[in-house]
């Protein structure tokens, strides 16, 4: 796989070159922040054992931060400098993170879904109907991205890069964290909760941080999200969206951190051009059936899917 | 093996056509529609692409000798997904037009991504917060309809003077569009003297109303209920259940045509309801009576009678095809004329009324107090009690006075 | 004072109805650990499919079989084909049944198209009768449903601890392996058992169709109260859905009455509560 980071990089720094605003934006940008996202629980998934349905949540709580703190048309809030805004967003998503840790470190299996669920609906009840912090069902719009030393974020290239660059960040973090003692203990805690116990360390506060940790990835997405949609509502922190990243990071494959990229360019895919691939009326129909495929044709999603292909073809031509 | 190779090539083939930019002949014009066609909302969403449809229909498909093309993108009631529709369409599709959307708060949503695409003229669908126009407003984003306050013209003066309410009960869904219905209520209510002691703002898609029927207060002499779809269905019907006799006023889209022609006895109930509404199914008027046997013979398998939604997107599309008729299709520097044009356009609406935009761009509109009524076959429609003609965005009331009153909100207006 | 009894009766109704609906659910879940997520599309298919039915013939209890058989036929083509293959695989299994959804659910708005559906009701559940003592009007169905949902949980009572599937069913629960080591097909107990929880969700469909109305949503928010109720009463056990459905409906309906705003919110939060206290539920058992 390290193999093919320099290329993936020159691919990735070259688009802007041959891609429309449209594919940088709407295709290649969103995708990267639903990446984001989704990686974090992937993370989640993959390292500590647990699926979480409070992704969307985290990454909500850290959108919301930045609305709040950010000009906005629902004068709501006080305006921050950016910088302030965007630590104090993902500050608050790491607690969060914790806090749905600490709530949820008893519960793993079906049950880890089910908690973390409860958490996502809460939050998003309550997102639609407080509105003296949460601006209720309409939310804040008008929210844009900064303007750093003379660049624009708003400009879709910069956007673009911008996104970029976090996700390698985001990657790379994940990648430092599973290295690191506390990411050794996490896995740990995955395969023999109870012999990481018996050896002296705490497994609850091994929980939490790397819920936490996983906050702060989505926190990451969330912040971007609010840049790029300009907005962010409680319909942002609903059911599905929740669903979308689990499908997301389920269609990428769980094992790799880049599987979750990859599906999210599939889900991005699917979703914007389903209805122009078939009636109007019926795009759901086709949306649900590529995501049965997928699901049922590839047990370890699209990357795991390309890497046994890659297996194989090595195997023939051996 | 055989399998996956199959799926890579046709993945290849899937992302080789949608990366190819599509062929784009400078002399169609392109529009995008964005409705709600999943979920619950998607029967209202449908009906407003049947209204859309109908006026490019009737006009051949052309404007001004040019070709028209729609294309069609579905939101899902959120702002978000309303956005998303809408930058696709641009960037993507490239389309000159966008009609649509279909609810408030992705009205309010694209009004703001107006601001950033000024190559675009945005043509609102039937989305009627009142916001989307009157604060903040988009100088190419246009509504030719009116807010949810508007359709309750004459409503609140009719329940006090004709019915002799004093006390009123609102029942409505908590969120944009109920609260400015029940603004364009309560201040003509509350101005002719009535009081509304008690306002029960429920979720949205609450099943089970039982307890606030309860809590109604005895002493009240009929309620406002703004609910939509599903919602009011099981309002009314629990009420009913519960031995409720109070009579029930009704807010716009609880009386609409998508819900009397839904499935089920609950429909009874609501006969005899007066309520406020720009939508007659069964008007009696010659180009009521047109637009209604065009929509029938058009999509055979739609409503009993357009929807507010399909007439809303109707009048949308309408509008842009008379101004491109106008400026002979001219859309260079950024519309310049063809938003002179439609600013100051005006038409014959299909309720007979001259349909026109104020300042803000926003339409000045006939309303109308309307009955639900059994029809002779049976089916459900809605007929006129009286007509209330030109109603403005501000009511009657000064402007800087009525911008004053503040954004409607669960406890503005008040008058317990 | 009046009020607050007559919110714990519409708490009681309510959760009745909330029990019907999540009895399937729970079935399904406790044998079988598949989370069902298609429940709720089921459960407006079988709404649809009695609708048809009671407008056909007039006669609403051939509805209720009808929307129950529909579902059921559904429900065990589903696990034959396609879900009895990744048995024991929970989170694919869990994303194979949102995708069902999705695809249900999009193809029952082509064929119903999006407007509400109300079942009508027989003669005799229409309308109200007089409440003794608290002398208030209250609906006929709502009561009814209190009935159904006493029956259809003595039903599944039964059929659970007093005959041989019941017996079968939850040697499952406890042991899956062994169930099998010992010969019985468990293939077949699946189809057996999936087809019930669907005939059950697709009965419970016609009845909240009659009771309150159903269109595209209603399998969502039926699948959300479904999965709230079987998780805070405990997986897997009748006595623990219905006890969720009691502590639901209830939260529900206080809400409603006295918090409005946030009455939506309490809900979740009893969740989280529970599940933060008690990972399996209520009176679910511990994962070994």
């Amino acid at each position: 796989m390290s193999r093919l980071i320099l290329p993936i990089l020159i691919i990735c720094l070259a688009v802007p070159l041959i891609a429309s605003e449209f594919w940088l934006t709407q295709i290649l940008g969103r995708s990267l922040i639903l990446g984001i996202t989704a990686l974090s629980l992937t993370f989640l998934t993959a390292y500590l054992g647990v699926v979480s349905f409070a992704q969307i949540t985290l990454a909500g709580v850290a959108g919301y931060t930045v609305a709040y703190f950010s000009a906005n048309t629902a004068g709501i809030g006080i305006e921050l400098p950016w910088m302030i805004t965007m630590l104090l967003a993902l500050a608050f998503a790491t607690l969060a993170g914790g806090l749905i840790g600490l709530i949820a470190k008893q519960s793993v299996g079906i049950y880890s879904i089910m908690i973390t669920l409860a958490i996502s609906m809460a939050f998003f009840y309550f997102t639609r109907q407080n509105y003296s912090i949460f601006n209720g069902w309409t939310g804040f719009s008008g929210i844009t991205a900064p303007a750093v030393f003379g660049v624009d974020f708003g400009d879709p290239v910069a956007f673009y890069y911008l996104c970029l660059a976090t996700a390698f960040i985001a990657v790379g973090l994940v990648i430092c964290f599973v290295a690191s003692p506390l990411g050794l203990a996490t896995q740990g805690v995955r395969d023999a909760a109870r012999r990481v116990r018996s050896l002296g360390i705490p497994t609850s506060t091994v929980i939490v941080s790397a819920y936490a940790f996983s906050g702060f990835i989505a926190g990451m997405g969330g912040v971007l999200n609010v840049w790029h949609q300009e907005r962010i509502s409680s319909f942002s922190v609903g059911l599905g969206p929740t669903i979308d990243i689990l499908i997301i990071s389920v269609i990428g494959g769980m094992r790799h951190p880049l599987g979750a990229f990859i599906g999210a360019i599939a889900y991005v895919l699917i979703d914007t051009y389903a209805i122009d691939l078939i009636s109007r009326d019926r795009f759901n129909t086709v949306i649900g059936l590529v995501l049965l495929v997928i699901v049922i044709a590839s047990p370890e999603g699209i990357l795991g899917t390309l890497k046994s292909v890659k297996e194989r073809i090595k195997n023939v031509t051996n | 093996m055989v399998l996956n190779l199959k799926k890579i090539a046709a993945a290849g083939v899937l992302a080789a056509s949608v990366l190819a930019t599509p062929a784009y002949a400078a002399d169609n014009i392109k529009v995008g529609v964005i409705s709600i066609l999943e979920g619950a909302f998607a029967a209202l969403g449908q009906d407003g692409i049947r209204g859309a449809e109908l006026a490019f229909i009737e006009a051949g498909n052309k404007a001004a000798g040019k070709d028209v093309e729609i294309v069609v993108m579905s939101s899902d009631a959120s702002p978000d997904s309303a956005v998303n529709a809408a930058r696709k369409l641009i960037e993507q599709d490239k389309v000159d037009i966008i009609v649509g959307p279909l609810s408030g708060s992705e009205g309010i949503a694209l009004r703001d991504l107006s601001k950033g695409y000024k190559g675009v003229t945005f043509i609102n669908g039937s989305s009627a917060a009142q916001d989307a126009t009157f604060r903040d407003g988009s100088d190419n984003f246009f509504r030719f309809g009116g807010d949810g306050a508007q359709w309750m013209a004459g409503v609140g003066t009719y329940a006090y003077k004709e019915l002799g309410y004093k006390k009123v009960a609102i029942v409505a869904e908590d969120y944009s569009f109920p609260y400015t219905q029940v603004l364009g209520f309560m201040s003509e209510f509350c101005g002719a003297g009535g009081r509304v002691p008690e306002k029960f703002w429920t979720p949205i898609g609450a099943k089970d109303y039982s307890s606030i029927v309860y809590a109604i207060p005895d002493d009240v002499d009929a309620l406002f209920v703004a609910l939509g779809g599903a919602d009011a269905v099981n309002f009314l019907t629990q009420y009913n259940q519960a031995g409720g006799s109070k009579p029930i006023i009704g807010g716009t889209i609880t009386i609409d045509q998508s819900i009397l022609d839904s499935k089920g006895p609950f429909r009874k109930l609501l006969v005899g309801t007066p309520a406020g509404t720009p939508t007659v199914s069964d008007f009696d008027g010659e180009e009521w009576k047109a637009f209604a046997t065009s929509y029938t013979k058009a999509f055979p398998d739609g409503l009993s009678a357009p929807s507010i939604f399909a007439h809303h997107y109707y009048m949308a599309g309408k509008a842009a095809l008379l101004a491109l008729e106008q400026v002979k299709g001219d859309l260079s520097n950024d519309h310049k004329a063809f938003r002179a044009a439609l600013t100051k356009l005006e038409f014959v609406t299909p309720t007979g009324g001259t349909m026109r935009l104020d300042e803000n761009r926003n339409g000045i509109i006939d309303s109308f107090i309307t009955e639900v009524f059994e029809r002779e076959d049976g089916t459900y429609g809605n007929r006129v009690l009286k007509v209330v003609r030109n109603v403005s965005q501000t009511l009657g009331y000064d402007a800087d006075k009525f911008r004053a009153m503040g954004p409607v909100s669960r406890d503005n207006p008040s008058c317990p | 004072m009046k009020f607050f009894f007559i919110v714990f009766f519409n708490g009681l109704t309510l959760a009745a109805l909330y029990f019907i609906a999540a009895c399937g659910f729970t079935l399904i879940f406790g044998l079988m650990r598949t989370v069902n997520m298609a429940h709720g599309v089921l459960l407006l298919f079988g709404a649809y499919v009695g609708y048809e039915f009671v407008e056909l013939t007039g006669q609403w209890s051939l509805g209720i079989l009808a929307g129950g058989i529909g579902a059921a036929v559904v429900g065990a083509i589903l696990q034959t084909t396609i879900l009895g293959r990744y048995q024991g695989d929970e989170l694919r299994q869990t994303l194979i049944t949102i995708a069902i959804s999705i695809i249900m659910a999009d193809l029952m708005l082509w064929g119903w198209g999006g407007l509400t559906y109300q079942i009508a009701l027989p003669e005799m559940l229409q309308g109200g009768v007089r409440l003794p003592l608290l002398n208030v009007g209250y609906s006929s169905v709502r009561l009814t449903l209190m009935i159904i949902a006493v029956v259809i949980g003595v039903l599944l009572w039964l059929l659970i601890a007093k005959t041989k599937l019941g017996i079968i069913i939850r040697a499952g629960v406890d042991d899956r392996t062994m169930l099998e080591a010992l010969g019985f097909d468990t293939k077949k107990i699946f189809i057996i058992v999936f087809a019930i929880g669907s005939m059950l969700a697709g009965m419970a469909g016609v009845i909240s169709g009659s009771a309150l109305s159903v269109a595209p949503g209603t399998d969502f928010q039926f699948l959300l109260s479904s999965l709230v109720v079987v998780i805070v009463g405990g997986m897997g056990s009748v006595g623990g859905a219905a006890l969720g459905a009691l502590l639901i409906g209830l939260a529900e309906q206080y809400g409603l009455a006295y918090a409005p705003t946030y009455g939506v919110v309490f809900t979740f939060v009893i969740m989280v509560a529970v599940l933060a206290f008690r990972p399996q539920g209520i009176l679910g058992k511990a994962e070994k």
